[in-house]
């Protein structure tokens, strides 16, 4: 395994692309009356003003690492997989089930409901991979389809047989056996954080320290070496969308039994829906490498977190953080701004 | 057309047929169910063929989607600032081509991976629909406009039907004759097909795809606006609800083909018209959850793709960069 250095120009083009992304922002702020320098005053002083900000916009990052997984580990098997939203919602509704209707001793409450968010989450991502394998379904038709599928299926779930009691609004909360702790009294985070890094450090692992993760980039590089290589193409695939649902699973996990004060899932889905959807241009951002995922998730928090701050001090609505987001995976769709880069730094 | 293509067609309009009976003797009028599923029928199409169309060209754009929900918005903003519904649908296709038209110059001149700028649209929409719901209107998730900017359906024999719903079946025959009979359509192929030869000849290839992939976003443009504008009455932030990708499983099924692209169309939309059926057909309403008759169009459109694809031959330059040497 060779050594890790940090790769300066794909940071450097990361970064240059979040400013197109925030200046575009601006831009679309501007028609509307709102005043940019203010709204991103606001949102970065929210997002890093105390610790406690700082602890929030990790508390934001935990979900998003694990969908930017979901998409990453698509891309490096040469897969365009958009299903994070969908099967984050299963691992969802997976979690609540367990942590919500079953009496179990603390600690193997925890364990057991975060397996069946995953277990859930991956399962949900199998169809996909096998109508590729059967069929040739191109993902992103399956995997959208699947995504509304899985929307309309949760919020039944949610409602006819998880539901609280008393509360339609929302499904039973986790028990307390079934929470993960809270870092500090009044504060989103919880140690369901670690979780989450561990799970993008043993991606790292496994893409760059095995010989299944090493078929996985050699089939999303070079299908026809890999193949040559002997390399089964369909082993790999299945491989790839399994894990990305085990990463989206625990995502919904991490909203359900890692974050106060809710504790549950909302009947319509508004404490999870969209951080699938976010998970890709965190992915692109992060270059598709797990731990640069990481880093692209706390900056992404920090804008979500912040982004509420936006909202109160500016009366930008915080959506439009997502809006960035988008321009910021145009932005980095396009090459000819990676060349220009080059070119500079060459000089 | 091929006997394969034909007799899945054949299939699935008998299967059509006997479920049109089938809720007749469960006590609901057809012709409401036409009349449903032309109107869901509208914004596919029109979105299938202008995909249609730029594919021919090279340019794959997965960002429809964005571009429905956007269009959508911003007609009936559009239609409430010029004063009709009819402004409003035009407004929609004009701001799908400024759409499209910047796809296709980051396609050809940024030579981006379309893709990926294609979901990166998509995820914008996300974002900035709600943004513009706030910014418009300073109102959360959802506006309803007033009933006279709606565009009134035409009353024909089978029933209302939008004369947008028309104007999009004469649409999908003029692609139909763009593609095939004239010059232009021969060098959309080209495009496609073959953009070093056709560069060659003298067809300005960037030219081609970023006219194209214009065209596609102001048809898109048009079903977005068309969803609000002379079908729902109100626009909420998820009104697109996966229809761009149900078009793209249109494009998919019909290989590019317009004509083909309609009936794909018209299969969803009658999923869709057959979910809003049952929805409110006494004595089915009761039993079977409202949420799994939501699922019905996204089931629809995975059992359609997975049966008929498979032998579909895409432009040899589909969704690649072409560079001048």
């Amino acid at each position: 395994m060779r050594r890790f250095q940090i790769p300066w120009r794909p940071v450097l083009e990361s970064v240059v692309t979040i400013f197109i992304g925030l200046i575009a922002g601006a831009l679309l702020m501007i028609p509307f009356g709102y005043k940019p320098l203010d709204a991103y005053y606001a949102l970065f002083k929210g997002a890093f003003g105390t610790v406690e900000d700082v602890l929030e916009t990790l508390a934001f990052a935990t979900p998003l690492m694990l969908t930017a997984i979901t998409f990453a580990i698509g891309v490096k098997t040469g897969l365009f997989n958009i299903g994070a939203e969908g099967q984050m919602y299963m691992g969802a509704i997976g979690a609540v089930a367990v942590a919500g209707l079953i009496h179990l001793p603390p600690g193997i409450h925890v364990a057991l409901a975060t397996l069946a968010a995953m277990l859930a989450g991956a399962l949900w991502a199998l169809p996909a991979a096998l109508l590729k394998i059967w069929r040739g379904v191109h993902e992103v038709i399956s995997t959208i389809m699947f995504n509304w599928i899985a929307f309309h299926l949760s919020m039944y779930l949610a409602i006819y047989y998880l539901a609280e009691p008393g509360r339609a609004e929302r499904t039973v909360p986790a028990l307390p056996t079934a929470r993960y702790p809270v870092f500090m009294e009044g504060s989103s985070i919880t140690a369901v954080i670690f979780v989450a890094v561990a799970f993008c450090i043993f991606v790292y692992f496994y893409l760059w320290g095995t010989k299944a993760g090493y078929e996985l980039r050699l089939a999303g590089e070079n299908p026809d070496a890999a193949r040559y290589g002997g390399v089964n193409a369909q082993k790999v695939l299945i491989m790839s969308f399994l894990i990305g649902g085990l990463a989206a699973g625990l995502a919904g996990a991490s909203q359900i039994i890692g974050r106060p004060p809710a504790w549950s899932l909302y009947a319509t889905l508004g404490n999870i829906s969209g951080l699938g959807f976010d998970g890709i241009g965190i992915a692109l951002i992060g270059r598709n490498h797990p731990l640069g995922g990481i880093l692209a998730a706390i900056l992404y928090g920090a804008l979500q977190h912040g982004g509420r701050f936006m909202e109160y001090h500016a009366g930008v609505n915080s959506e439009l953080v997502r809006a960035i987001n988008g321009l910021i995976i145009i932005a980095l769709a396009v090459p000819e701004i990676g060349a220009i880069i080059r070119r500079r730094l060459k000089r | 057309m091929n006997l394969q293509k034909a007799f899945w067609i054949i299939a699935i309009i008998i299967v059509l047929a006997l479920a049109v009976f089938g809720i007749e003797k469960a006590g609901l009028k057809p012709i409401s169910l036409l009349e449903a599923s032309l109107l869901a029928m509208t914004p596919l199409v029109l979105t299938a063929v202008g995909e249609c169309i730029n594919e021919k060209a090279g340019v794959v754009n997965i960002g429809l989607e964005g571009i429905l929900l956007i269009t959508s918005v911003l007609g009936v903003f559009g239609a409430e600032v010029l004063g009709g519904g009819v402004w409003g649908l035009l407004f929609g296709a004009f701001v799908g081509a400024i759409i499209g038209f910047l796809f296709g110059i980051i396609s050809v001149y940024g030579k981006a991976d379309q893709v990926v700028a294609g979901m990166g649209i998509n995820i914008f929409a996300l974002g900035f629909v709600p943004f513009l719901l706030m910014a418009i209107w300073a109102f959360p998730g959802i506006h309803l406009f007033p009933r006279e900017l709606m565009v009134r359906p035409l009353y024909t024999p089978i029933g209302r039907v939008s004369p947008v719903t028309i104007l999009a079946i004469i649409i999908v025959i003029l692609a139909h004759i763009l593609l095939h009979k004239t010059v232009l359509g021969f060098r959309i192929k080209a495009a496609g097909e073959r953009p070093e030869a056709a560069d060659v000849a003298g067809i300005r290839v960037d030219f081609i795809r970023i006219f194209t992939a214009t065209l596609g976003g102001a048809l898109c443009g048009l079903g977005g606006a068309f969803m609000p504008l002379a079908w729902f009455g109100g626009v909420v932030k998820e009104i697109s609800a996966g229809r761009g990708f149900i078009a793209l499983a249109c494009v998919v099924f019909a290989g590019l083909e317009p004509l083909l692209a309609l009936a794909a169309s018209f299969i969803f939309g009658f999923a869709e018209g057959f979910a809003y059926a049952v929805a409110v057909t006494p004595g089915v309403k009761e039993v079977i959850p409202f949420y799994f008759v939501n699922m019905i169009p996204y089931i629809t459109t995975l059992v359609v793709v997975a049966l008929v694809i498979g032998q579909r031959r895409f432009p040899a330059a589909s969704g690649q960069p072409y560079t001048r040497e």
